[in-house]
């Protein structure tokens, strides 16, 4: 009986990395109209998994895996994303898949397009048939809606916010009749959390529809809210599947990781506000697109963890590009009285500046390079570290030698899972990726260190060793922190002050015992009218 | 079984197959009458001439630039070398220095220009760089017949002005590193040591280069050029650095192909540098953003193997007197397979 059949069932999947295991014999069902929440640490093996599943050309490339995957019964090995999206399997990934230069409605449609014949066509053939446009977008828009969000039909995705291209994404993979199963990795992961709540409603009223989901995030209380079951992953094997009713969010994170979870372990510490200014930034703009600056001015103090939070789209991430140089921009930066000339990323790095950029793969890593290389870079191309002088310094060497001591020095500091230093960045998992990317930062050892987005697209166990790395950082060194983050719990968790950015402008400045409704209301321009008080404030 | 997989994965199947090729060439040329020895020595001298231009390729693919197709502009800056020091009456070891000492300082300057054009076209380096090969051979056409060289050895000898196509460097420093601490074993064989040793020289200067500071950092610009930018590092200038140093590479190589060859080819004679010089690195396993010795060194050795042993053992097997002809096809053959072998490794 197809009523006893699970939509899919995935049977003793093992898989094996360049010679690592990431999972060992798992297996799961998933029943139609069914969430099903998956949940793990980073490099757990939930990604490939997935991959497994929708037939990433990674995953035959790398020699395929061992077990069976069941859709309605039917045993299926799907060679290319095609396959499985024929067999009726769509996906949201962590990167976005869509083209920039296209409107939603082209997005959405991609080589799903409503074709017409006309007389060209019976010339030469279908590829010139006409795009039935104002039915396209009728699809997309009627697939937007369903989400509950608004967007567009007509506008680009290069000039959407990152939400909204999240919703897009979404809204290609529903729009499709014979869709079944619906795989989200991390779809909330870009998204502010009013957002994620939409988000989350559509999701239900999708499964309501009959579709199945497996929802992947680091957001736990997303998983509890949302799904019927739980599937939690450790290091590649199934550690317990669970209904979402008996269980809470405090079992599902200590099975997670493995161990009990204190977010309370991160001790504030204690800062003096009778230090001396070290950062003054004054009416700054930076053109950043989607994340623009009008003016923004706050100063920040010797030794403290300064963050600065809101909503996506408002400009809290313009603020660390703009300082170090990376978008154009304007205004005063003063560091330790002296200037800092804008637009020149070198001249912000020599003045004792370093940043961990939220744009892990374009920005902050040599992919294709080992961790050795992507660690010790920076330092040495800014500082001459790691190098020996030849010919009376005529000549500068890398001393690999001494690149790879640092190297394997972070790799133990900030547990890097990894093979070695040779392994290129781009074989790590995502949390073990911005590792590398701190450990550059500390490699350079700033006076001030600006990191943005650190723990995006991180789980529970990495993230509390990120903050927990950076207030260390912060305590042994005395290096001065700015953090820029979209989760405000994690800013008020490390920080001793928090910036709240709104419409490129600052919204206020509060301590992080401030209540949640106070930064609320700051983040959605409630406290316009106190401008003044804020202004004397900072 | 699982070494052999190993070896493959490593050396990559065309390599493989082109070295057996090769080898099976070596292995049937007794059969028709061909010379080992002196078809060893005929690839040797070959990997020699050619090499420092193969080389010339790994700063642009690393940079970021893609592979030089505008490498007639860096031989262009060798034949001025050259030219100009027959022109001033240079020979032997004073002419060869001379050569390359003028042949560089022009590159550099050849070189410089050439990177800010590529800076101005990103994306499309490779597709404006054949332009710039091609239009800088087409102008130097001209300039061959108006620059106002004097020297007998050189001109036209009815108009008295205007250079030869071909000028014989007979008596200025004809195979000066070749002969040089030549070894000589048997009749039909000697080692050119002076030739490899010099290409041995070039290689380790270019890997030294990619082991310092500079190097370093022009990787990471082919790399990532905006992980590059966030590190302080000025895309362009390094870009510019690169392509200066592939021109000078040019430059310098061509002057050892010619020493070797025996004459200077002028006018067309750049035109059909650079395709093979670009074929062989890609079947030594460059892609067009990674490259190194060992790519340049495999791939030169395989085409100039095949280009060497190919005509001859064909022109023996079936008796003609084609040898031209089939060197055309064999070498066009390889160019346009290791022109559709082009890889890009993913970011």
């Amino acid at each position: 009986m197809t009523e006893q059949q699970p939509l899919l069932k995935m049977q003793g999947i093992t898989k094996e990395y360049f010679g690592n295991r990431v999972l060992t014999d798992v297996s799961l069902d998933l029943n139609r109209g069914e969430v099903l929440g998956l949940v793990g640490e980073n490099g757990a093996g939930k990604s490939t998994l997935m991959n497994i599943l929708f037939g990433m050309s990674v995953i035959v490339q790398t020699g395929g895996y061992a077990g069976k995957v069941y859709i309605d019964g039917k045993e299926v090995s799907f060679q290319n994303p095609f396959d499985a999206l024929k067999a009726g399997i769509g996906m949201v990934h962590q990167e976005f898949s869509l083209i920039p230069g296209f409107t939603a409605t082209e997005n959405i449609l991609l080589n799903g397009e409503i074709l017409h014949d006309n007389i060209v066509t019976k010339l030469f053939g279908p590829r010139l048939k006409t795009l039935d446009l104002p039915e396209m977008r009728a699809i997309a828009a009627k697939s937007i809606e369903l989400l509950g969000v608004e967007i567009s039909p007509d506008t680009l995705v290069a000039e959407m916010p990152v939400g909204h291209r999240q919703f897009t994404e979404l809204a290609r993979e529903i729009h499709r009749p014979e869709m079944k199963v619906l795989v989200l990795d991390e779809p909330t992961a870009v998204l502010t959390e009013s957002e994620a709540e939409v988000l989350l409603t559509s999701l239900r009223r999708l499964a309501a529809t009959g579709i199945a989901i497996i929802f992947i995030t680091h957001r736990l209380q997303e998983i509890l809210d949302i799904c019927d079951r739980i599937v939690i992953l450790r290091d590649g094997q199934v550690v317990k599947e669970v209904a979402t009713r008996d269980t809470d969010i405090g079992q599902v994170a200590e099975l997670m990781v493995g161990r009990s979870v204190d977010t309370k372990a991160i001790a504030t510490a204690t800062y003096d506000t009778q230090q001396e200014t070290v950062l003054t930034v004054g009416h700054l703009w930076v053109d950043m697109p989607g994340e623009t600056v009008r003016d923004v001015s706050f100063e920040v103090h010797k030794g403290e963890i300064f963050g600065i939070g809101g909503l996506a789209g408002q400009g809290k991430l313009g603020i660390p590009n703009g300082i170090m140089g990376l978008c154009p921009a304007g205004g005063t930066v003063i560091l330790h009285g002296k200037p800092i000339h804008l637009d020149d990323p070198a001249a912000a790095l020599a003045a004792g500046m370093a940043f961990v950029s939220e744009d892990r793969r374009g920005v902050g890593l040599l992919m294709e390079e080992p961790l050795d290389w992507n660690i010790a870079f920076t330092a040495m191309q800014v500082q001459n570290k790691f190098l020996r002088p030849l010919l009376g310094g005529l000549i500068k060497w890398r001393d690999d030698r001494a690149i790879r001591k640092v190297t394997r020095e972070y790799i133990e500091a900030l547990e890097i899972k990894c093979t070695g230093v040779e392994q290129p960045a781009q074989e790590l998992s995502g949390g073990n990726q911005q590792k590398v990317c701190l450990a550059k930062a500390f490699a350079v050892e700033p006076d001030l260190l600006f990191v943005s987005e650190p723990t995006r697209g991180i789980d529970v166990g990495a993230k509390a060793l990120v903050l927990k790395a950076l207030r260390r950082y912060n305590s042994e060194n005395g290096t001065t922190i700015v953090m820029v983050s979209s989760e405000l719990e994690e800013l008020r968790s490390i920080c001793d002050r928090i910036a709240i950015i709104d419409e490129g402008r600052v919204a206020g400045i509060l301590p992080p015992a401030a209540t949640a409704k106070e930064f609320g209301m700051l983040m959605i321009g409630k406290l316009k009218n106190l401008d003044d008080k804020v202004a004397s404030h900072a | 079984m699982h070494r052999l997989r190993q070896f493959i994965d490593r050396a990559g199947w065309p390599r493989i197959i082109i070295g057996l090729v090769l080898l099976s060439l070596f292995l049937v040329a007794p059969h028709w009458g061909v010379r080992i020895d002196s078809s060893l020595m005929d690839t040797i001298i070959r990997f020699g001439m050619n090499g420092v231009m193969v080389l010339a390729m790994i700063p642009m693919v690393q940079a970021g630039c893609g592979l030089n197709f505008g490498l007639p502009l860096g031989i262009i800056a060798g034949l001025l070398g050259a030219t100009m020091s027959i022109e001033l009456g240079l020979v032997g070891v004073a002419g060869f220095a001379g050569a390359i000492g003028i042949a560089v300082s022009i590159a550099c300057l050849f070189g410089w220009g050439y990177g800010v054009l590529l800076n101005h076209v990103k994306g499309d380096e490779m597709m404006i760089a054949t332009y710039v090969g091609f239009s800088s051979v087409s102008f130097m056409s001209i300039m061959w017949m108006v620059l106002p060289y004097h020297s007998p050895t050189m001109i036209w000898g009815y108009s008295g002005q205007g250079l030869r196509t071909t000028v014989s460097v007979d008596g200025f420093w004809s195979k000066i590193l070749d002969n040089l601490l030549a070894i000589r074993i048997g009749p039909n064989f000697t080692f050119p040591t002076g030739t490899i040793l010099f290409f041995a020289l070039m290689a380790w200067l270019m890997w030294a280069f990619f082991h310092t500071k500079t190097g370093t950092a022009m990787t990471a610009v082919g790399s990532n050029p905006d992980y590059a930018r966030a590190s302080g590092i000025s895309v362009d200038r390094m870009r510019t650095t690169s392509v200066i140093l592939s021109t000078v590479y040019g430059a310098i190589g061509i002057l050892l192909y010619e020493q070797s060859y025996g004459f200077i080819s002028l006018y067309n004679g750049p035109f059909f540098m650079a395709l093979p010089a670009v074929a062989a690195v890609l079947i030594g396993g460059a892609s067009v953003n990674k490259a190194n010795i060992t790519n340049v060194i495999i791939g030169t050795i395989l085409f100039q193997g095949i280009l060497t042993m190919a005509p001859s053992v064909i022109n023996a097997a079936i008796h003609s007197d084609a040898a031209e002809v089939v060197r055309l096809i064999v070498s066009n053959g390889m160019i346009v397979y290791a022109l559709t072998r082009v890889t890009r490794k993913s970011r």
